[in-house]
């Protein structure tokens, strides 16, 4: 991994939000660091292409948009857990899996364009699987006014 | 709700803006919409919350952040929506929500995901939380991931 140049470190520090919405966005960014329009816009590609950035413009709110998440957790035997892995990762429903350090040891995000595709999943998958699948919906969401320090 | 040029939005930015000196005008003749609809309409979509933020999006694994720590606890009903709202605001947090129980495997019904360059890191993150919250926190516990199984991008319907 290479290490971010001071440039780029302001750039990722400064940029993770409030991306102005006028005619010459990169400009207006940009002199606010001391960059010129060119030299942000070269910056952000290299970050992009290096894949230290995903990607640059909005963050969408999946929700928001119609389609629903839903976190779920299993207590997977450690002796099936990659065969239990693999049955649950197959539906492609399933957007991240995580193995974690708890007797609930899987722990996974159900992403589907309506709602009832979501227990439906979870069903499916503590059908084949024999083994319970706790749903862990988000009841209510608190603002994070997080960004990366890098 | 999202209408549907909305949805053409979202379509054409998912993968992020055009890198070019005037994106939203790039963005609008795309789309064959005027450009101060373009950014009207992003502007109403962040203040609604369908839009988080506009910038730059970070890939933690890339940058060093690759020790994720979800932070669980077990918080008064009473208290949750206090608590929440300052657990969320500090700044190393980067989801809170809460969650429902399931007794008695699972007594936490506060998450609070924090990202750090090393466990330790994390953990020190966790004690601040755990300072902050105070008597109000019953228990906690932090789950580190210890293993990606699967990890795609979300599936927006647009």
């Amino acid at each position: 991994m290479r290490p971010l140049d001071p440039t780029e470190r302001a750039v990722v520090n400064a940029l993770q939000g409030g991306f102005p919405l006028t005619q010459r966005p990169f400009r207006d960014a940009g002199a606010r660091l001391g960059l010129s329009e060119g030299e942000l816009i070269d910056c952000l590609g290299g970050l992009i292409a290096g894949g230290q950035l995903s990607r640059f413009g909005p963050l969408w709110n999946a929700e928001q948009l119609g389609g629903a998440v839903c976190l779920a957790a299993m207590a997977v035997p450690p002796e099936r857990f990659d065969e239990v892995a693999e049955l649950v990762n197959a539906h492609p429903e399933i957007a991240h899996n995580y193995e974690r350090d708890h007797e609930l040891n899987m722990w996974f995000v159900v992403s589907a364009a309506e709602a009832g595709r979501i227990d439906r999943v979870i069903a499916e998958i503590a059908c084949e699987t024999g083994l319970a699948v706790r749903a862990m919906p988000k009841t209510r969401e608190f603002f994070v006014g997080f960004r990366v320090e890098v | 709700m999202l209408d549907a040029i909305d949805r053409r939005l979202v379509a054409a930015t998912q993968a992020g803006l055009p890198l070019v000196p005037e994106p939203y005008r790039v963005l609008a003749d795309q789309l064959g919409l005027d450009e101060l609809e373009v950014t009207g309409r992003l502007k109403r979509l962040l203040v609604s919350g369908a839009i988080r933020r506009i910038g730059a999006i970070p890939n933690h694994y890339a940058l060093g952040y690759t020790a994720n720590g979800m932070s669980v606890w077990d918080i008064a009903d009473n208290d949750i929506a206090d608590i929440g709202a300052r657990v969320g605001a500090l700044e190393f947090v980067t989801h809170c929500y809460e969650r429902p129980r399931h007794l008695p495997l699972w007594p936490y019904n506060l998450f609070a995901m924090v990202h750090g360059r090393t466990r330790d890191e994390v953990r020190s993150k966790v004690a601040e939380i755990a300072a902050l919250v105070g008597p109000a926190s019953r228990a906690h516990e932090v789950l580190f991931s210890t293993r990606i199984l699967k990890k795609t991008g979300l599936r927006i319907a647009a």
